[in-house]
């Protein structure tokens, strides 16, 4: 091999934003640029792949045909109650794989080497959990459209149904900063695998998601009928199926606002501790 | 010349007491290549995440071009390329996404990152794989890449951490090229490496790093200059002599015979008169060579002289894995 031939050692620039303006722009389109590394890795890991479509799919046909016949659900249509539900846990669990990628980059030495490139600090944290909202997009899309084909109907009106999905998409981003703090704890993805599922489980099962709170045991409920999860998916089927509404709204932006402020400076401080 | 890199005394405690530096000093001149010499765990990855803005130093300073790393972070990380010994490219990637992204990152506007990939895709003749992702590629091709991605922003400081360890020959042979190459145009380069072949060939000025101290520093012609005119070494057919034969050297020469597997090595200053003696003391033992040669001494001779350490042995890892062992014999089978 020959050496490079062309390469153009100018005299090096240095390259600092030009005031607050140009800072805040390259910020932006560092963490575009680190969304769509991201995305581009979802769609070429086959097992990120399959977690994100082909799990949601199977939980949708495994309640509906398997576990729905045996559960009573309020106003009769199980698989109207169950739909708003599966929104809620696939975004929740797909929550794990925001712990797990950047788990990944820290041990893979990815994140050292955004370290010492002159980009914003923060397009790796703004980067993953945007790449995340955006799977969420096109996994909720994937589910409105398997739930047709099992016989979801939407209740009440285009523009509802839209804002429930509207308010699980502002959840799941709240829970992406949440579970970037145990990726960020974790010495490999392994370790954030296993430590976000014991949280998971009890929030997506132990919640009105798939089955009515009130045919829970009592020393269950006040947990189950409060949690965000709950509240999410209680949302979810005011808007899409009707009943009152304006109540749930308020407590689900609640949790959501409440998670982004508590844990996402959690993330953040981690994210800089951690080298 | 001004000094391109400057480290002041430099010092590192991780947790767990370890204390990777401790007090480190070296200036690299503008437009040369220095090589950080040592072997693992000496500290020459902690010296390169600090000149790189990852760590922070307990005590000491360092400037990049002038600029301090501890002050102007983001300044200085504008100013050099950073290749690193574990190719931190993203595997999932192609060639071209990757070295796109970076050039993005560097706020390279979208064709600059597009025209300059594709130019670094073809100097680095990575252009038949340029849209594979890199779980296809060679470890040989994982570091021209790595290496491409250093040079994106066509930095003038280049920081190579460990260029070419676990390539084969061939593959070192032609990143030697290529660092020449970047070399011969101007650009400041450090480099750390466990090879000492590699230091000699590349720097101008090398500085050898042990336990987290410069313990010798210099061009590796002074170094090998300290270290006495030239090498006498002897093979022998039975390693069992070998102690033998180094205990009956031990008069010719002022420096210590060293014992390397079924060979011995002294460094001596008379030359073939030397020589001379040193057959009459092997004749009067009874000892027969198998080989017998004069020669330049190597960095490799340097490192023992300094440290009494021959370089394949690790700091402390005389009893450790078999891992270990397996390096050791790469590297030795390196040598050659």
């Amino acid at each position: 091999m020959s050496a490079p031939s062309a390469v153009i050692v100018a005299p090096a620039e240095a390259r600092v934003p030009d005031g607050t303006r140009e800072r805040f722009r390259w910020a932006i389109t560092d963490a575009l640029t680190v969304t769509g590394r991201n995305l581009r890795n979802y769609v070429r890991i086959p097992e990120s792949l399959f977690f994100s479509s082909v799990q949601p799919v199977m939980f949708v046909l495994l309640f509906r045909y398997v576990f729905g016949g045996a559960i009573q659900a309020p106003g009769g249509s199980y698989v109207n109650y169950l739909i708003p539900g599966i929104f809620v846990q696939t975004v929740a669990f797909g929550a794990v794989a925001t712990s797990i990628g950047l788990a990944e980059d820290l041990q893979k030495g990815i994140v050292e080497r955004f370290r010492a490139l002159p980009m914003a600090r923060s397009a790796v944290l703004a980067g993953r959990t945007l790449a995340d909202l955006v799977r969420n997009v096109l996994v909720v899309v994937l589910i409105t459209g398997v739930g047709y084909a099992v016989g979801f109907r939407v209740q009440t009106a285009a523009l509802p149904f839209i804002a429930g999905l509207g308010m699980i998409l502002l959840f799941a981003y709240a829970l992406s900063w949440g579970f970037a703090v145990i990726g960020l704890s974790a010495p490999n993805s392994e370790t954030a695998q296993v430590m976000a599922f014991p949280l998971l489980f009890p929030l997506t099962f132990a919640s009105s998601a798939f089955v009515p709170v009130r045919d829970m045991p009592h020393w269950l409920q006040g947990f189950a009928n409060h949690q965000p999860v709950s509240v999410v998916v209680n949302t979810a089927r005011a808007l899409m199926l009707g009943g009152p509404t304006a109540s749930f709204v308020w407590q689900s932006l609640a949790w959501t606002a409440g998670i982004i402020v508590v844990l996402a400076p959690i993330a953040v401080r981690r994210y800089r501790r951690r080298s | 010349m001004p000094s391109a890199i400057e480290a002041h005394d430099l010092a590192k405690t991780f947790k767990g007491d370890v204390r990777a530096l401790d007090g480190v000093s070296f200036a690299v001149e503008e437009g040369s290549v220095f090589g950080l010499l040592g072997p693992n765990g000496a500290g020459k990855t902690t010296v390169v995440r600090i000149l790189t803005t990852i760590l922070r130093p307990d005590s000491g300073s360092a400037r990049v071009l002038g600029h301090d790393v501890a002050r102007e972070p983001e300044l200085v990380r504008s100013l050099f390329g950073l290749a690193g010994q574990y190719a931190a490219v993203d595997e999932n990637l192609t060639g071209r996404e990757n070295l796109r992204m970076i050039g993005r990152l560097n706020h390279l506007d979208r064709p600059v990152a597009a025209r300059r990939a594709a130019e670094l895709l073809d100097q680095f003749h990575l252009s038949d794989a340029a849209d594979r992702t890199l779980k296809t590629y060679s470890g040989g091709m994982r570091r021209r890449l790595d290496l491409a991605a250093a040079l994106v922003a066509s930095p003038s400081v280049l920081f190579l951490d460990e260029p070419t360890n676990g390539l084969d020959p061939q593959s070192r042979l032609d990143l030697w090229e290529v660092i020449e190459g970047l070399v011969a145009r101007g650009t400041t380069v450090l480099l750390t490496t466990q090879y000492l072949e590699e230091a000699d060939r590349l720097a101008s000025h090398v500085a050898v790093v042990d336990h987290g101290r410069v313990i010798s520093q210099g061009a590796p012609a002074e170094l090998k200059a300290r270290l006495g005119a030239t090498v006498l070494e002897i093979g022998l057919s039975d390693p069992g002599t070998a102690e033998r034969t180094a205990a009956a050297l031990a008069s010719i020469s002022q420096k210590q015979p060293h014992v390397l597997g079924s060979s011995v090595e002294v460094p001596i200053d008379g030359g073939p008169r030397t020589a001379m003696d040193a057959l009459r003391v092997l004749d009067q033992y009874d000892i027969e060579p198998v080989t017998f040669t004069l020669r330049e001494p190597s960095l490799d001779d340097v490192f023992l002289a300094l440290t009494g350490r021959a370089t394949e042995r690790e700091p402390a890892g005389d009893t450790d894995s078999a891992g270990q062992s397996k390096k050791a014999s790469r590297r030795a089978g390196a040598r050659r």
